[in-house]
């Protein structure tokens, strides 16, 4: 759906993105992350054609963004990052107008503005001036008139942000349906949306990409930092701890916690699980446990990782 | 063109819709009305030599009232987009640019026509009212509106460019005040330097509104400021079309 080769932007003295190529599939939902002033904007205005690209190509559906704009234009619907409305429109009529704009006409825009109100639930404002609205509505008004002409490719350039919790939910949930009917690519800074919502997250950081994956394999790519804790009522510690290293895989055990409850954290080597072996060991040993877990990675993790290794 | 017409009818539905250009409305009738009370009073006193039509559109009045509308009609064409950041929404939906150019350009034409329309009602009533002819001729009619109309589309276009140039709306206003102002003060430089050439008259002539208004007015046709104004709108126009492209370049 999504086609990009070498494409850069680079504004007077400063490159905003820099040789980015990546693609994305038919049906895919892709999460676009990165800290503030990475690209991630930069990247989306391109392939909605609203920046024509420095050098490198963008093709959507087949089409070039930039030779074949108005065809790329069709089947794209872009949400920009802040939102912008006409506040002197009211809902349905800048629906309306916004529907008329993309080439639906007649009978198939009244069950498309039908559908979207529905859909985004507008309902309750439709006759409302779009000046007068919250964020939350303003944001739902720009996600109808993104999906209004069935377009095959969303892109939404922040679409939760500035929202209460539970319209979070709400165009999260949203976003998960409209999945089965689109592609979509989403840039967000809220994580664990990425992770509830995307099949695949792109990393991009000083307008290159860093990382390009499913969430569940960059998690297990960071997995193996993941620290084991062990918490038991072990009455001699250090032997214990000398019996814990010497499981394959166990590289240090340091007793966190003493008392009737000793607890250890025990790191493992890369790519190894000993918990295992380590249940296998209290087991022949005759200690009662009340802990034994791996810290799950979070994709913030992740993103730390990847975009300032230093911190990580 | 459905494109063009839907673009289109929502500019020229915004202008309606905000309070500011009733206001405009309002104000130039007064003022034109009173021009043109004061040109009847004045062809009152006496004999004369022009007639009511050539008298209403030859005066500093008229004038005054002419060149003010132009900043205030073009100023929020392309800055208020800029500024709202609407711009982005409109560009990534599958129009042209020449589409949203035109179609904004147009709407500022329309609102300036009905800005016009209703002094033409001010012949008629006078007309019916003392069974007097307001023109010497019909081509006197023509020939005013006709010039109305073209200095109009090509000040129209220089207020577009203007606002296309930047994001503030006074500063757009302020642009094109300017230069509508210095164009128009042009025609006076003969009576301020009278003693130049003839031929550097001839040449202030050829540009001078203030002129082209007079003989038209007159129903003398001449087909030399038809081709200078549409052909500076023209111009006008696509340097709009061309700041309008390279700001997106340069964003």
């Amino acid at each position: 759906m999504i086609k990009v080769e070498n494409l850069t932007k680079r504004y007077a003295g400063f490159t905003a993105v820099d040789g980015v190529s990546f693609e994305v599939g038919k049906g895919e939902i892709v999460g676009f992350l990165g800290p503030n002033g990475a690209g991630k904007s930069t990247t989306m205005r391109m392939l909605s054609c609203y920046l024509p690209p420095t050098s490198g190509r963008a093709e959507v559906a087949g089409f070039d963004v930039f030779k074949e704009s108005l065809k790329a234009r069709e089947r794209i619907g872009y949400m920009p990052e802040s939102v912008p409305l006409y506040n002197d429109m009211r809902v349905c009529e800048y629906l309306r107008y916004r529907a008329a704009l993309k080439g639906v006409r007649g009978r198939r825009m009244k069950e498309r503005i039908g559908d979207v109100v529905e859909l985004c639930g507008l309902k309750d404002v439709e006759r409302k001036l779009v000046g007068n609205l919250s964020k939350g509505y303003r944001q739902r008004v720009g996600l109808a008139d993104a999906m209004v002409h069935e377009p095959d490719l969303l892109i939404l350039d922040e679409p939760t942000i500035g929202l209460d919790p539970n319209q979070i939910r709400q165009v999260r949930e949203l976003i998960k349906n409209l999945g089965r009917h689109h592609t979509i690519l989403i840039s967000t800074h809220i994580l664990p949306e990425v992770e509830m919502t995307c099949s695949r997250v792109i990393i991009i950081n000083r307008g290159k990409i860093q990382v390009s994956d499913a969430p569940e394999n960059l998690r297990a790519r960071l997995q193996a930092t993941g620290d084991i804790r062990l918490e038991g009522r072990i009455g001699d510690a250090e032997r214990a701890a000398k019996e814990l290293e010497a499981i394959e895989g166990v590289k240090a055990v340091t007793v966190v916690g003493e008392g009737e409850w000793t607890a250890f954290s025990i790191s493992a080597a890369p790519g190894t699980d000993p918990r295992e072996q380590i249940h296998a060991l209290a087991v022949k040993n005759g200690w009662p446990l009340r802990e034994l877990s791996r810290d799950r990675v979070t994709l913030e993790d992740v993103f730390t990782e990847i975009t300032h290794p230093e911190e990580a | 063109m459905r494109k063009f017409y839907t673009l289109w009818s929502r500019e020229v539905a915004v202008y309606f819709r905000s309070p500011a250009a009733y206001v405009i409305l309002f104000f130039f009738l007064l003022l034109t009305g009173f021009n043109f009370w004061s040109v009847v009073n004045a062809l009152n006193r006496g004999p004369s030599q022009v007639s009511l039509v050539e008298a209403y559109f030859n005066n500093y009045f008229f004038w005054f009232g002419f060149v003010l509308p132009f900043p205030l009609i073009t100023m929020r064409l392309f800055a208020e987009e800029y500024k709202l950041g609407t711009i982005e929404s409109l560009m990534t939906a599958p129009v042209r640019d020449m589409q949203v150019l035109l179609a904004k350009y147009f709407s500022a034409v329309f609102f300036y026509l009905v800005l016009w329309l209703p002094s033409f009602l001010y012949f008629v009533v006078f007309q019916w009212q003392t069974r007097l002819q307001a023109a010497t001729a019909v081509g006197s009619y023509l020939g005013a509106y006709a010039m109305l109309i073209l200095i109009g589309l090509f000040f129209l276009s220089i207020g577009c460019l203007a606002s296309a140039l930047t994001r503030n709306q006074v500063v757009a206003a302020i642009i094109s005040f300017v230069v509508i102002a210095v164009i128009y003060s042009w025609s006076f430089l003969t009576r301020l330097f009278p003693n130049v050439s003839s031929a550097l008259q001839d040449l202030t002539n050829y540009f001078s509104a203030v002129q082209h208004m007079a003989q038209f007015s007159q129903g003398l046709f001449d087909t030399r400021p038809v081709v200078f104004y549409l052909s500076m709108t023209v111009m006008m126009l696509f340097f709009t079309f061309q700041v309008f492209q390279y700001r997106r370049w340069k964003v």
